[in-house]
C-alpha cells in the first residue's frame, strides 16, 4: 500500500461546468480538495481601458458585455453614474422602464444560472425549461432595442425609447404550418406590455415548474444542502453581495436599503437564507424570480396608465428627434456634437452601484471636466465571489466543486472585464 | 439624508482626527485622504468603531493621475493648424503623448500620481464611504496591504498591482491576475498605449504562438477635450445637482 499524497491538478478552461473561461489548479488529495487557485484574466478586454478613451455615451455597449447575461443591469449601473455626475434626474417613465427591464434581466440571469446550474449537478430538463422562457424574453430585448442580448437600450438621461405599441409578430412561412403560427402569435396581437402581461402570468405558474422539479428532489437536495457553506461574518469579510450575501441570511438588497430609480414605490420582499449553503441560495433565487415578476407587474400597470416622455428635452445630453434633427439647423448641430465630440461632464468622481441580480454591480468614475472619463472602474460582483472559491471548496469533493462554481453564479465577461 | 452624512462626517473626523489629509462631500458621497503610514490604523478604526462599522471593502481600484487634466484638442483659441480631424501617428502636440494613447514614459516624480481608492460598506448602518490613499513615490509605488482588515481586498489588490504596478506591503500572495502569464508592464498606466506593445500570432512554419511588436499605429477618433464653457452651472442640471444631493 503506497501512501496518499497530494497532486496538483487542471481543471479547465475548457470545461463544461467551467462557466466561460475559469482556470483552476487545483491541489487534491484524492477527491478532496486541498486547495484551489483560480487562474482568470483569460477573457480580459481592458474594458476599463477602453472606456478612458472614449466619449462617455460610446461606452454603454461595452457594459452589456461585461456580465453578459445580465445586459441591462450593467448599463443601468454606469448611466447611473454619469447621470449622478451630471446631475440629471431620467423622467420617471424612464425610471419605469428601467426597473421593469431590470427585472427583465433579472430572471433572465436566474434562467440561466438555474439552467446552468442544474445542468452541472446532472438535471438537464431544467436547462431546457428554464430556456424556453428566457427566448420569450430576449423577444422583449429585441422588441424594444433591436437586439436580442447586447441592447445598449439605457442612456444617460432616460432610455432610447419609449415601449413599442405593437409587439413584432411572426411572418407566414412555408417551413411553419398555419396552426403553429397561430400559437407563436397568440401573445403578439397588442403591444409589448400585453406581451410582457401574458408572461408574467405564465411564468409564475413556470416557476411551480422548475421548483416540483428540483426543490425536494432527492438528488438536488443531496448535492446542494450543507455544501458551500459561508457564515454571515464570512460573507461580508469576503465581499460578498447579492444573493451570495442573502444566503448566508442578510437581508441586504440595495433595490430596499438605497433605493435608486422607482424601487422605492414598488412592492416586493427580500428572501432571505439561514444556512449559507449552495441549497440556500438556490431557494433566494427561486424566490428573486417571484418577486421580480411580481415587479415586472406593477410597472406594467403603472406603464399602462401613464404615458409620457423618456427622455429629456435638453439636447446637451440627449439626442433631439430625428424628424426635427431634418430640418431644424439647432438640433442637426447637436445631433452632431454629441455624436462625435459627446459632452464634457463636471469634473469630479462618484461611485453608482445597482443591484445586479449576480449582487452589487457599481460604477466608479473619476471626471476631470473631459468628453471621456478620466478613470472608469467597474465593480463586478463576481469578482469579489470567485476569489472565495478557495475558501468555499476547501475540503469538499472535486464533484461539489462545481456546485459550487454553479452557486456562485460565475460569469467571465464581468470577472475579467 | 443630508444629516446622515453630516452625522457620518463628525464621526469620522472625531475617530480619524487630524489623521485625515483631505476631506471632501460631493454628491452625497464623502471622500477621505489618508497617508498610506496611517493607512492600516485608521482602516481598523473605520471597520470596527462605532457609528462607523465599515464592515464590508466593497471596492478597491488604483488610479493613475498621470494625465489627469490633458486634453488633445484646443478650445481656448483659434491654431495655426486648423480643426483637421485626421490624426496620424504620435506627432501631433494635440495627441497628448501621456494621455491614453501616450507612448512616452512619464518620469517626473511628484508623489501625487498613485493613488488606491478604498469603497467602504457598512451593511450594519447602511452607509458608505470613499478613502483615498496616494503612494508616495511614483517610481515605486507602495502602499499597506488591507487583506488583514478586509480579506475580500486579496484579489482587489493583485489587481491593481497587475494592472498599475501598484505593490501591496503585507500582501501574502502578490501576483499578476487578470493579464496574460509573463505579460510585461502595467496596462492601465496612463503611458501604457492603449493598442499595447506586443500583438500575437500563430506561427505555422514554427507551430506556436509568437509574440511580436505592434504593427498598428495608434488613432484617435474623438479627441479629448475638456471644455471650460461651464455648461453644467447656473443651468437647470446645476439645480438637479443641488437636489440630487439634497436627497442622499
Amino acid at each position: 500500500m503506497s501512501e496518499y499524497r497530494s497532486y496538483t491538478m487542471n481543471f479547465g478552461p475548457q470545461h463544461p461546468s467551467a462557466h466561460g473561461v475559469l482556470r483552476l489548479v487545483l491541489e487534491m488529495e484524492g477527491e478532496t480538495v486541498l486547495r484551489a487557485d483560480p487562474h482568470i484574466g483569460l477573457l480580459h478586454r481592458a474594458t476599463e481601458k477602453l472606456a478612458e478613451s472614449k466619449p462617455y455615451n460610446h461606452s454603454i455597449g461595452y457594459m452589456d458585455r461585461l456580465d453578459y447575461v445580465s445586459m441591462m443591469c450593467n448599463e443601468h449601473g454606469y448611466v447611473r453614474a454619469i447621470e449622478q455626475l451630471l446631475g440629471i434626474e431620467p423622467p420617471i417613465r424612464a425610471q419605469y422602464i428601467r426597473v421593469m427591464f431590470d427585472e427583465i434581466t433579472r430572471i433572465l440571469n436566474h434562467l440561466m444560472w438555474l439552467g446552468a446550474h442544474a445542468l452541472d449537478i446532472g438535471a438537464m430538463a431544467v436547462f431546457l425549461y428554464c430556456f424556453r422562457e428566457r427566448e420569450m424574453l430576449m423577444d422583449v430585448y429585441e422588441a424594444v432595442s433591436g437586439a436580442r442580448m447586447h441592447a445598449t437600450y439605457y442612456r444617460p438621461g432616460g432610455v432610447y425609447r419609449d415601449l413599442p405599441d405593437r409587439m413584432p409578430q411572426y411572418e407566414p412561412s412555408k417551413y411553419r404550418s398555419e396552426k403553429d403560427l397561430k400559437i407563436l402569435n397568440e401573445w403578439r396581437q397588442g403591444s409589448l406590455l400585453d406581451y410582457l402581461e401574458a408572461f408574467c402570468e405564465h411564468f409564475a405558474k413556470m416557476v411551480d415548474e422548475y421548483e416540483t422539479l428540483l426543490t425536494d428532489n432527492r438528488i438536488w437536495k443531496q448535492r446542494l444542502v450543507d455544501i458551500g457553506v459561508v457564515s454571515p461574518e464570512r460573507a461580508l469579510q469576503l465581499g460578498f453581495t447579492g444573493p451570495m450575501l442573502r444566503g448566508s441570511g442578510f437581508a441586504w438588497d440595495l433595490r430596499k436599503k438605497q433605493p435608486y430609480a422607482v424601487y422605492d414605490r414598488l412592492e416586493f420582499d427580500i428572501p432571505v437564507g439561514t444556512n449559507g449553503d449552495c441549497y440556500d441560495r438556490y431557494l433566494v433565487r427561486v424566490e428573486e424570480m417571484r418577486q421580480s415578476n411580481r415587479i415586472i407587474r406593477q410597472c406594467i400597470d403603472w406603464l399602462r396608465k401613464n404615458p409620457g416622455p423618456v427622455m429629456p428635452e435638453d439636447s446637451k445630453v440627449a439626442p433631439p428627434p430625428r424628424e426635427r434633427m431634418k430640418d431644424d439647423m439647432e438640433s442637426l448641430i447637436h445631433h452632431f456634437k454629441l455624436f462625435t465630440e459627446g459632452y464634457c461632464v463636471p469634473e469630479g468622481e462618484t461611485y453608482a452601484a445597482v443591484e445586479a441580480p449576480k449582487g452589487e454591480f457599481g460604477v466608479y468614475i473619476i471626471s476631470d471636466g473631459a468628453n471621456k472619463p478620466y478613470r472608469v472602474k467597474i465593480r463586478a460582483p463576481g469578482f469579489a465571489h470567485l476569489q472565495a472559491l478557495d475558501e468555499m471548496a476547501r475540503g469538499h469533493m472535486l464533484a461539489d466543486l462545481v456546485a459550487i462554481i454553479g452557486t456562485q453564479d460565475i460569469v467571465f465577461g464581468e470577472i475579467d472585464r | 439624508m443630508a444629516h446622515r452624512l453630516e452625522a457620518l462626517e463628525q464621526r469620522v473626523r472625531e475617530v480619524l482626527g487630524d489623521k485625515i489629509v483631505d476631506f471632501k462631500q460631493a454628491l452625497g458621497e464623502i471622500t477621505i485622504e489618508l497617508r498610506p503610514e496611517d493607512l492600516l490604523e485608521c482602516m481598523t478604526a473605520l471597520r470596527d468603531e462605532d457609528g462607523l462599522r465599515f464592515n464590508q471593502l466593497i471596492d478597491l481600484c488604483g488610479v493613475d493621475y498621470a494625465a489627469y487634466g490633458d486634453d488633445e484638442w484646443i478650445t481656448n483659441e483659434a491654431s495655426w493648424t486648423g480643426f483637421s480631424r485626421g490624426v496620424d501617428g504620435v506627432t501631433m502636440g494635440r495627441m497628448g503623448i501621456t494621455g491614453i494613447y501616450g507612448v512616452h514614459e512619464i518620469k517626473s516624480n511628484t508623489g501625487r500620481r498613485f493613488a488606491v481608492v478604498y469603497h467602504l460598506l457598512s451593511v450594519e448602518l447602511n452607509q458608505r464611504l470613499r478613502v483615498k490613499v496616494f503612494a508616495g513615490d511614483d517610481a515605486f509605488p507602495v502602499v499597506p496591504s488591507v487583506v488583514n482588515v478586509w480579506n475580500s481586498a486579496n484579489w482587489y489588490e493583485r489587481e491593481a498591482f497587475d494592472l498599475f504596478g501598484i505593490v501591496f506591503e503585507g500582501h501574502p500572495d502578490l501576483r499578476r491576475i487578470l493579464t496574460d502569464y509573463g505579460f510585461v508592464g502595467h496596462p492601465f498606466r496612463k503611458d501604457f498605449p492603449l493598442i499595447g506593445h506586443v500583438e500575437m500570432r500563430y506561427d505555422p512554419e514554427r507551430g506556436r504562438v509568437v509574440y511580436e511588436p505592434v504593427s498598428i499605429e495608434p488613432r484617435v477618433l474623438v479627441p479629448r477635450v475638456i471644455r471650460q464653457d461651464n455648461r453644467y452651472v447656473g443651468h437647470s442640471y446645476g439645480a438637479a445637482r443641488e437636489h440630487a444631493g439634497e436627497r442622499n
